[in-house]
């Protein structure tokens, strides 16, 4: 089985999101980046898959060169291949970012045979823009279901099982399909030494892609009104348990 | 030229979300000038109808096909694509759900249109042709972006709980229409389902009890287990918790994990990194119990314990039992 991946370098903020000067961008420069949550666990999903069935997980990124980065993190874990499509300056817009991530596809399928699963995150944690990979798959003409909390394939279908606010979904995909993987459908191993070493020997092709902008732009980032409260300190240690429950009585949850 | 709303629905019941999504199209459809429409997919949405006109809905559009029995993303996004296209409706707005994220996606790749998701405010100086300015969420609701949607037709989301749904009745009439449904697009459908066993839940719980790194081990999480169940409320859980395998992912709080709104929450052990905050800011009042005074989570919640949760929680367990004398 064959299976690509669609990763995103995102940063990794504590307890707040800062914002550069211009406003354009988060400040990024006391942040580490990380692969986006759900797409750490698709990439998870994809090698569970193909140790069951044999194949392959190539990942997939579009980002500045840093980003390999996380396409080598990907490989510790599982991955073999791995594919940049390089950008410059700020983050393309979800139209542009899906043509381009298409035509890499395109291109890599042409040499290398069909993707059987191509997987996404549900969104993407900085961006969130819940699109691209409903974008992607349309243009390349697959099935595409969003928000797997369960994935089953063996080559001619694919079982995605999806939460709702009334119990679990449940569809069937004809393979070649996409699906958009969400976190909490497994928990991604950490890298193994072996693992490790192959990350840093691993080489990354680049795909230059052109693609034009698409109709949604950036005005500016905000950050939204922060709560500011006046903590009020119940106590210290387990001495502050009876002011605890005080409080509890107060606020109509203890009965 | 209309605002269309696309009426998210299970099977004919509506989502709840679907009515504030109304209201805001209707307030949006009257800075415009213009009326307010909606479309509800297949036959078992038709029932629909009325709610969309005391929502405001002068026309309540019905897409028909025999296949369209449950949820399709595909099916749903091909028939609304198929009437957006002959509408040419100013305003496209579905929720800001996963349903409702998935069928705009759908609608915006087949009608190469771009697409805002979870907006929390369209721009007053919108009048119908210019390009529509939204704020929208961003980062889980952490972030926010001003941007500019430049389309002939503007698809958005609106994020749930922006606008409060109220009432607005309209003479209002139905249509009918027979869609065409390609094979292709008939294989992502909801094929089967498992009903969700009733209980509390931990989007539902009037009370949770949160651990975070600082409880340590998945068996340290039985005195938060003993706390919740005195107040007839659920675990909850950081994603330092999930990561090392401690508890399931259905318990953790959080951008990537559930959203909650309770009476109390009472954060254990947990430093308040703004993913974990924006699923939890929405709780009514907030314990944090760490022994870090200076804790992104203690200065944010309402109140506080200082100390070792190992400690603390136990207390306030035991404290419990002897006023109800047991
Ligand atoms: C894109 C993205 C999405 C994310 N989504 C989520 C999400 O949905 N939910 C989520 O929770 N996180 C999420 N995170 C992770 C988040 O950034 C933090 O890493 C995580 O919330 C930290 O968990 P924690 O507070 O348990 O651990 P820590 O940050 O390590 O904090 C531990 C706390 O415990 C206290 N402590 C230690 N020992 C004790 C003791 N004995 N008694 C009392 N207090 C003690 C410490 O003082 C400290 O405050 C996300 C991250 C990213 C990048
Ligand atoms: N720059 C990118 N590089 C690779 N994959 C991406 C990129 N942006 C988005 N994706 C994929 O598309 C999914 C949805 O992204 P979004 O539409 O931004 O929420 C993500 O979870 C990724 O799998």
């Amino acid at each position: 089985m064959k299976i690509l991946v669609c990763v995103k370098r995102v940063p990794a903020p504590g307890a707040r999101i800062n914002i550069t000067d211009d406003g354009q961008a988060v400040d990024t420069a006391f942040l580490g980046f990380t692969v986006s949550p759900h797409e750490e666990c698709a990439v998870e999903a994809a090698v569970q898959l193909v140790e069951k069935h044999g194949g392959e997980v190539t990942v997939l990124t579009l980002g500045p060169a840093e980003a390999e980065e996380q396409l080598r993190t990907a490989v510790s874990v599982g991955a073999v291949k791995a594919v940049l499509v390089p950008i410059e300056g700020r983050d393309w817009d979800p139209q542009r970012t899906a043509s381009a991530i298409t035509q890499t596809i395109r291109q890599l399928e042409s040499t290398e045979g069909a993707y059987d699963l191509i997987l996404f995150g549900n969104e993407s944690a900085d961006s969130c823009g819940y699109q691209v990979g409903v974008r992607a798959a349309y243009a390349l003409g697959r099935p595409m279901v969003n928000g797997a909390k369960g994935l089953e394939a063996d080559g001619q279908i694919a079982i995605v099982r999806r939460e709702s606010d009334a119990g679990q979904e449940i569809y069937q995909l004809p393979m070649p399909s996409c699906v958009g993987i969400k976190e909490g459908i497994n928990l991604p191993r950490y890298p193994t030494m072996k693992g490790r070493l192959a990350s840093k020997k691993a080489e990354v092709s680049r795909v230059v892609q052109e693609a034009s902008e698409g109709g949604l732009k950036m005005i500016t980032l905000q950050r939204p009104p922060e709560r500011v409260s006046n903590t009020q300190i119940l106590g210290t240690g387990p001495e502050a348990a009876p002011a605890v429950v005080d409080l509890l009585v107060e606020l109509g949850v203890f009965k | 030229m209309s605002v269309l709303v696309i009426v998210e629905h299970d099977r004919g019941t509506i989502s709840t979300h679907s009515l504030g999504v109304l209201t805001a199209a209707r307030n949006l459809a009257k800075q415009i000038d213009s009326q307010l429409e909606a479309v509800t997919v297949g036959a078992m949405a038709d029932t629909l109808a009325d709610t969309c006109g005391k929502h405001g809905a002068t026309v309540v559009h019905q897409l028909h096909h025999d296949a369209l029995v449950d949820y399709g993303p595909e099916a749903w996004g091909e028939a609304v694509s198929q009437l957006v296209k002959t509408l040419n409706p100013k305003v496209v707005i579905g929720s800001g759900t996963d349903r409702g994220h998935e069928v705009v996606a759908q609608v915006a790749a087949r009608l190469d249109l771009p697409a805002s998701m979870n907006c929390t405010e369209f721009d007053d100086s919108f009048n119908g042709s210019n390009s529509l300015k939204v704020v929208r969420a961003r980062w889980g609701g952490s972030l926010m972006e001003a941007a500019e949607l430049d389309a002939p037709i503007k698809l958005v989301t609106l994020a749930n709980h922006t606008v409060e749904a109220s009432e607005s009745p309209v003479t209002s009439s139905t249509k009918a229409t027979a869609v065409d449904l390609p094979a292709g697009v008939l294989h992502s459908f909801v094929r089967d389902r498992v009903e969700r066993v009733a209980g509390v839940t931990l989007a539902t719980a009037p009370v949770v009890v949160s651990g975070g790194r600082g409880v340590g081990s998945a068996e340290a999480f039985a005195p938060l287990e003993e706390l919740a169940g005195l107040l007839g409320g659920v675990v909850g859980c950081s994603r330092a918790v999930t990561n090392n395998g401690w508890r399931n992912h259905t318990d953790q709080v959080g951008q990537t994990g559930t959203r909650i709104a309770p009476d109390v929450y009472i954060a254990c052990g947990i430093s308040g990194a703004i993913q974990h905050w924006v699923g939890a800011m929405a709780s009514k009042n907030i314990i944090a119990i760490n022994t870090d005074k200076e804790a992104n989570i203690v200065t944010k919640a309402g109140y506080a314990v200082i100390g070792d949760l190992h400690k603390v929680v136990p207390a306030i367990s035991e404290e419990i039992k002897r006023r109800r004398g047991n």
